[in-house]
């Protein structure tokens, strides 16, 4: 009955979990300083694409260390990309001001959330290779240690 | 002015002072003065499981809750409950006035299930203000869905029926 439930509904192709190992949906957007970011520019870059919202109180204690890792491995190669996913753009750009954020912070919206098979819980993190796959996901409150040392296993290749 | 009055204004001065100056990840929220309630506040008993709801909707009849989403409307545009209208989000003022503009002609004794699923559940912002506020409705029959991780993995990945869209 489940699934007669679910037949006429629309329901993401495939979770953002199917993703490991595909090419990273691409996108081209504005951040909020007006710049243009499209992912497919980063090939060559490790990408940390993260979706996250100024109420996800896990985001908060993420981002300060993403700011750290954009500044500690740049020069290496990563690009830090943030999505938010709040409604509206003024309580995202006063959480960029507070937390001095300076990689690209873009809003998210139901389209884009969907690209990457449905962005139902914050926060997600993605890991993106310099080939643009999607090599892991991370998801809720999640070991920083880790994500940082996939980060640099990647930027070593 | 007596000293009652004035360690009354002192008394108060340290609980106003500390909660205006608190940093943190709920700095963005419009009113202060309503900082939000932990989801973990909502009693056990007020809780219910996704399956307990599922069965409920598959059942069907005229005893169907009234569902609300209180907390992103982004995600509930990308997946919600099929019957469940946007009443949120519940940490923020505008919020909580979409949530009693959506129960105005509600009978008091209805059951109304409120749901958000944004982040885990101990983090989420939005569940314990919109359960207060019915609660302060006069509302006696209100259910929290309890969804651990988030809507995606406690609702959508167990095959439970969703809709897209406004």
């Amino acid at each position: 009955m489940c699934a007669v439930l679910l037949c006429g509904f629309d329901v993401p192709a495939q979770s953002s979990l199917e993703l490991v190992g595909k090419t990273a949906p691409e996108f081209v957007r504005s951040d909020l300083a007006g710049r243009e970011v499209d992912l497919k520019k980063n090939r060559g870059k490790v990408v940390l694409l993260n979706f996250w919202a100024t109420w996800c109180a896990p985001c908060q204690v993420e981002l300060p260390e993403f700011e750290r890792w954009q500044h500690a491995y740049g020069a290496q190669g990563l690009q830090v990309i943030a999505i938010s996913m709040d409604d509206g753009d003024a309580p995202v750009r006063r959480t960029v001001r507070r937390l001095h954020l300076d990689f690209p912070v873009l809003m998210g919206d139901a389209k884009l959330g969907e690209a990457y098979g449905g962005v139902l819980g914050l926060p997600v993190t993605l890991l993106i290779d310099r080939e643009g796959k999607v090599v892991s996901q991370f998801k809720g409150e999640t070991d920083l240690g880790e994500m940082e040392s996939q980060v640099k296993q990647l930027l070593a290749r | 002015m007596s000293s009652k009055l004035l360690w009354q204004i002192v008394l108060s001065l340290t609980t106003v002072v500390p909660a205006a100056m608190a940093p943190g990840a709920y700095a963005q929220f419009s009113d202060p003065a309503s900082e939000p309630l932990s989801a973990m506040t909502v009693p056990q008993a007020q809780l219910m499981q996704p399956a307990e709801l599922a069965a409920m909707l598959k059942a069907g009849g005229a005893q169907q809750p009234v569902m609300l989403q209180v907390g992103s409307h982004v995600m509930f545009a990308q997946a919600h409950i099929p019957g469940s209208r946007y009443a949120g989000p519940g940490s923020q003022l505008s919020g909580l006035q979409l949530l009693e503009k959506a129960v105005a002609l509600t009978p008091k004794p209805k059951l109304i299930v409120i749901y958000c699923g944004c982040c885990p559940w101990n983090r989420c912002p939005n569940i314990g203000p919109a359960f207060q506020r019915l609660h302060n409705l006069g509302f006696t029959n209100v259910k929290a869905l309890y969804l651990p991780n988030n809507f995606g993995d406690d609702w959508m990945a167990r095959g439970y029926a969703v809709a897209k869209g406004e």
